[in-house]
């Protein structure tokens, strides 16, 4: 019981990544595999956020900054901040091999009029 | 491939909308510092405005409004505001991208003009991550010809 | 193919799986990611750069060569796009 409380995080995002997983090595339909990469880097930035979470800690932004009264920042009460600047670059990154990768998606299209693979490796016998 | 297709009310409720998506990605760029925000989340915020346009209205529309050209030199002029910054710090004395050099051309202590130089950066990214994401949807939505997207 | 594919799929789960009785609990203080690094930008980004936000801080000012990179990619990806697919009517 303790076993599931405090470690079903990663059995959550563990099962994202077997769908996705599959998705991209078991698809033939090239679209599909790239909605499977998608649901892997998904899973992939949801465990980073979840290194990064603390028990009775607040968002890592510091409230009414620039008061006069400065009190110290104890570094148990805010998140952890790597995460979160980490994944955010993660996110861009996503984006662009997303859009790359469609964009090479239309290039297999114009030339092989299908996007299955198994049809595409049978036209260039 | 589908024809012209105007509606008057998504047209109409996407004039009235956009500036208000406009300056809340500005917003969101500038008041990064305070709150959840920066480059990245305001520069999509503002590339998403200009692509609701392009499917209310359409491609020629839009492209009108934004040209190709200048969507590509935004791609590059927010790359160049944030190596001319760390280029800046490099000849004010100090390391690449060490925003505290800038005191000595902006009125501000060192510590504050960290927080000048990374407002910099932000809207460096800002700019990059507008154009990118607007031609991004262009290229694709229309496989690279600009003429009649969603097609 | 496609059983071999899954038989693939379960086997990384389940050695991913084995692999989390040593992962760090749910939201643990103590975890090695918030105990190495992260408490110097924590503590300390407030008063060097005075900027609330700390993943600004972070982002933009320690590891602003991570970000600079990260704007060449995105500009690499839009070039990339537009040099693979762009056709212009003539």
């Amino acid at each position: 019981m303790e076993l599931i409380l405090s470690k079903y995080n990663y059995w959550i995002y563990i099962v994202l990544m077997m769908i996705g997983f599959y998705a991209m090595i078991g698809k033939r339909n090239l679209v599909k595999k790239l909605v499977g990469m998608n649901i892997f880097q998904t899973a992939i930035i949801l465990y980073f956020i979840s290194t990064g979470a603390k028990r009775g800690a607040t968002i890592p932004i510091v409230e009414h900054g620039h008061g006069e009264a400065m009190q110290a920042i104890h570094a148990a009460h805010y998140a952890n901040p790597l995460p979160h600047v980490l994944m955010l670059t993660t996110i861009v990154v996503m984006v662009s091999t997303f859009g790359v990768a469609l964009a090479l998606i239309i290039m297999i299209y114009r030339r092989y009029r299908t996007l299955e693979e198994d049809e595409i490796l049978e036209l260039r016998k | 491939m589908i024809a012209h297709f105007e509606d008057v009310i998504i047209q109409t409720v996407c004039r009235i909308l956009l500036p208000f998506i406009q300056l809340y990605g500005l917003y969101v760029i500038a008041h990064g510092h305070h709150s959840p925000g920066g480059g990245f989340q305001g520069g999509v915020i503002l590339g998403a405005s200009f692509i609701l346009f392009c499917v209310a209205y359409d491609i020629k529309e839009a492209k009108r409004r934004m040209s190709e050209k200048l969507d590509t030199m935004f791609c590059s002029l927010g790359l160049i505001i944030y190596s001319g910054i760390g280029i800046i710090c490099l000849v004010l004395g100090g390391n690449y991208l060490n925003y505290s050099r800038l005191h000595h051309i902006l009125p501000v202590n060192p510590i504050d003009a960290r927080s000048m130089g990374i407002l910099g950066i932000e809207i460096g990214v800002g700019i990059t991550v507008m154009a990118v994401m607007i031609s991004l949807f262009l290229n694709l939505v229309s496989s690279g010809e600009h003429e009649e997207g969603l097609q | 193919m496609k059983l071999l594919a899954l038989l693939a799929v379960c086997a990384t789960g389940a050695l991913l799986l084995y692999g989390t009785v040593d992962m760090p609990d749910w939201s643990d203080p103590h975890s090695p990611a918030s105990i190495h690094v992260s408490p110097r930008y924590i503590e300390k980004a407030m008063e060097e750069t005075a900027v609330p936000n700390m993943v600004t801080s972070v982002l933009a000012d320690y590891r602003g060569y991570d970000t600079l990179g990260e704007t060449v990619i995105i500009f690499t990806a839009a070039m990339a796009c537009i040099l693979l697919i762009r056709r212009p009517r003539k």
